[in-house]
């Protein structure tokens, strides 16, 4: 009984002395959820004062509980429409945190090594205009491989997801007909294809079916040892992708980047740019009711653009290119 | 206090006001209506209030496309034009399909246990057919990528094709996921559901039903067949609306073999969609109010499948029941 109450008093003690605790919820993306928790966590251990709760609900959830107001901040895989921003009670900023890219991958017997994918090529297979695997289209950048004539069975995410957005968008980009009947989203009305969920139910369909292509994450791909295909980029060149290869991307398109960092960088220029990368956002609002909640978001920020920066390539996030960094921390000063 | 005096208590209770109240509450019977009814009620509280914010939830398409939403085949989030028809019929043929493997095979399980089988043996199965119905629906999820879609491409498609693929719904590519494998996924799901219920149910049928009918000179089988499960019938129909309701609203294991492909098509073979797989899939990432309702106006139209089958169900028990085997 005496424990207990000494339990009880320290208890009663502590959570009198961390006082100045301030406590922060954010809601988002999935996509970039374990940099985050590690971003978070790290924080947390250097500033014992802060905490910040981020739940990976999806960037859909994140925008409609930062739209509703009940958490402190948000992120998401795809910068706010204006649609979505006139909704917002206040101003929200764009802060890019990580880039991430989105690769092919397939499974066709007798085809060993990595196969060359021009924008032509994947937006025909997505469209259905192209079926088969010996297609020319397809044979032409892929000169000595022996492609079989039988038809190809497209895989896509049947999950509203930001790898399907960055993939839509892509498409979008590189071709008109795409953009003008499919359209870029997290969830769009595929004209062809099956439909698996989450990157696992994709890559376990393509496994499970010979002639399949899909797409998933280039950090699944890797974790998980996946093949995946070089894409031709806005350059004409073929790349496989890699982290550099994303930074790159990202730098070519920091020349241009608008002041509030609403910007797509598939199909970026540069020659050594991997074409379907993209940023990804934490989305915080600029005027704070509580001073405390301000300055810990802002002392996050900056700690996040700088040291945060360091845990990314372990945890196979491509980094922020320096200009980009440079911007970022001229729009801290806009919270207030 | 014996039973005998609250009885004859109660032939003369207090016959209003607060002594009244008192005197009920305190012998408990009031006290067991009250709490009753308010468990009771809170089931009629939860379900009106789910239709309640669906209805609300879904205004905006609902005014949008009216009855349209029912039999429009599109389902675009981009351009937003919504229409819910793939999504019901995936879930209709589905659940249908499922209890078309899962009732014969579990009934035929049930009578096995019931009639057939010795006690022990009966017992153990039972109790290792509940664990069954215990396991996550992610767990068959996932028995139906590895296991169920490579037989149905290498075996059971080619075979069905080999000997039934004149018939339209045998016909069209074969890739191993689809409506055809999600029904059977969904049959090893439902089926412990329904050995387990209709079994008790066969156990519980008087020992003298049995017994009459062997001393007419029936057979074993005879006895069963025409005696003991007449007898169970509600119970066994019972089972299958159990059944058929959590075919109704699987979204796990569905989504994992259904191919999640929003269209129509007649052949089994090919991928289709169901209205619980759709809002599992795509309400976190539903970024626009429209796109949100129309998984909101999904929920309200299962809603209404579930009822209308639901109603049904009771239709057809009633239906019969009047022709049935039970005295009444």
């Amino acid at each position: 009984m005496r424990k207990t109450l000494i339990t009880l008093a320290l208890m009663l003690g502590l959570a009198a002395t961390s006082g100045a605790q301030t406590m922060l919820n954010a809601a988002g993306a999935t996509f970039p959820a374990p940099i985050y928790q590690k971003w978070f966590e790290t924080y947390h251990t250097a500033h014992s004062n802060v905490q910040v709760n981020y739940q990976a609900l999806g960037s859909g959830a994140g925008i409609a509980q930062l739209t509703n107001g009940t958490v402190d901040f948000g992120a998401s895989d795809m910068p706010l429409t204006d649609d979505q921003i006139s909704k917002m009670k206040s101003k929200v900023l764009h802060f890019p945190t990580v880039l991430g890219a989105v690769v092919p991958t397939y499974n066709v017997p007798g085809v060993s090594g990595d196969l060359n994918f021009s924008q032509k090529a994947l937006a025909g297979i997505f469209l259905g205009h192209i079926t088969k695997w010996n297609d020319p289209e397809i044979a032409k950048a892929n000169p000595g491989v022996k492609l079989p004539a039988d038809d190809i069975v497209v895989v896509h995410r049947s999950d509203g997801s930001g790898t399907s957005f960055i993939w839509t968008d892509f498409l979008s980009k590189v071709s008109p007909e795409w953009k003008s009947s499919v359209g870029a989203a997290s969830s769009v009305n595929w004209p062809v294809g099956l439909g698996g969920k989450g990157s696992d139910g994709v890559t376990g369909l393509i496994k499970q079916t010979p002639d399949s292509i899909g797409y998933v994450e280039l950090i699944y791909a890797l974790q998980n040892k996946v093949p995946y295909g070089a894409v031709q980029n806005a350059a004409g060149k073929f790349l496989k992708a890699d982290l550099a290869g994303v930074s790159a991307a990202a730098a070519g398109a920091a020349k241009d980047m608008p002041a509030d960092f609403r910007v797509s960088i598939t199909d970026a220029p540069g020659a050594g740019a991997y074409p379907i990368s993209s940023f990804t956002w934490l989305l915080i609002p600029a005027q704070w009711q509580d001073a405390s909640k301000r300055d810990a978001v802002k002392a996050f920020l900056t700690w996040m653009l700088a040291d945060g920066q360091g845990f990314n390539e372990s945890l196979s996030y491509a980094k922020l290119p320096a200009a980009v960094v440079t911007k970022e921390k001229q729009q801290i000063a806009q919270i207030q | 206090m014996s039973t005998a005096a609250t009885t004859m208590e109660r032939a003369a209770p207090p016959e209003s006001g607060p002594r009244a109240l008192i005197y009920r509450l305190r012998h408990g019977d009031e006290v067991a209506h009250i709490v009753t009814l308010i468990f009771a009620a809170t089931i009629l509280l939860v379900t009106s209030m789910m239709v309640y914010e669906l209805w609300v939830q879904s205004a905006l398409t609902r005014t949008k496309f009216g009855w349209e939403f029912f039999w429009t085949r599109t389902w675009d989030p981009v351009f937003e034009n919504f229409g819910a028809a793939p999504f019901i019929y995936g879930t209709l043929v589905t659940s249908v399909l499922s209890l078309m493997i899962a009732v014969p095979l579990g009934l035929a399980a049930a009578i096995f246990l019931a009639e057939l089988a010795p006690r022990k043996i009966s017992d153990t199965l039972a109790f290792l057919i509940d664990l069954l119905a215990a396991v996550p629906s992610v767990i068959y999820g996932l028995l139906g990528i590895f296991v169920v879609i490579p037989l149905m491409r290498t075996t059971i498609g080619p075979a069905l094709k080999a000997t039934l693929g004149f018939l339209p719904i045998f016909k069209g590519p074969n890739y191993g996921v689809g409506f055809l494998t999600a029904s059977i996924v969904l049959a090893i799901m439902i089926v412990p559901y329904i050995i387990s219920v209709s079994r008790e149910v066969l156990l519980t049928v008087p020992r003298d039903q049995r017994e009459a009918a062997l001393g007419l000179g029936a057979t074993r089988w005879e006895s069963t067949w025409k005696v003991v499960v007449p007898w169970a019938r509600p119970g066994v129909m019972g089972s299958v609306f159990l059944a058929l309701a959590r075919a109704l609203g699987e979204t796990m294991a569905v989504t994992m073999v259904i191919g999640n492909t929003p269209q129509i098509a007649t052949s089994l073979f090919s991928s289709g969609y169901t209205i619980a797989a759709a809002i599992a899939n795509e309400f976190a990432e539903a970024t626009g109010p429209m796109h949100q309702s129309a998984l909101m106006e999904l929920g309200l139209v299962l809603f209404l499948i579930t009822f209308i089958l639901n109603g049904l169900a009771r239709l057809l028990i009633i239906a019969t029941e009047r022709g049935g085997g039970r005295p009444s």
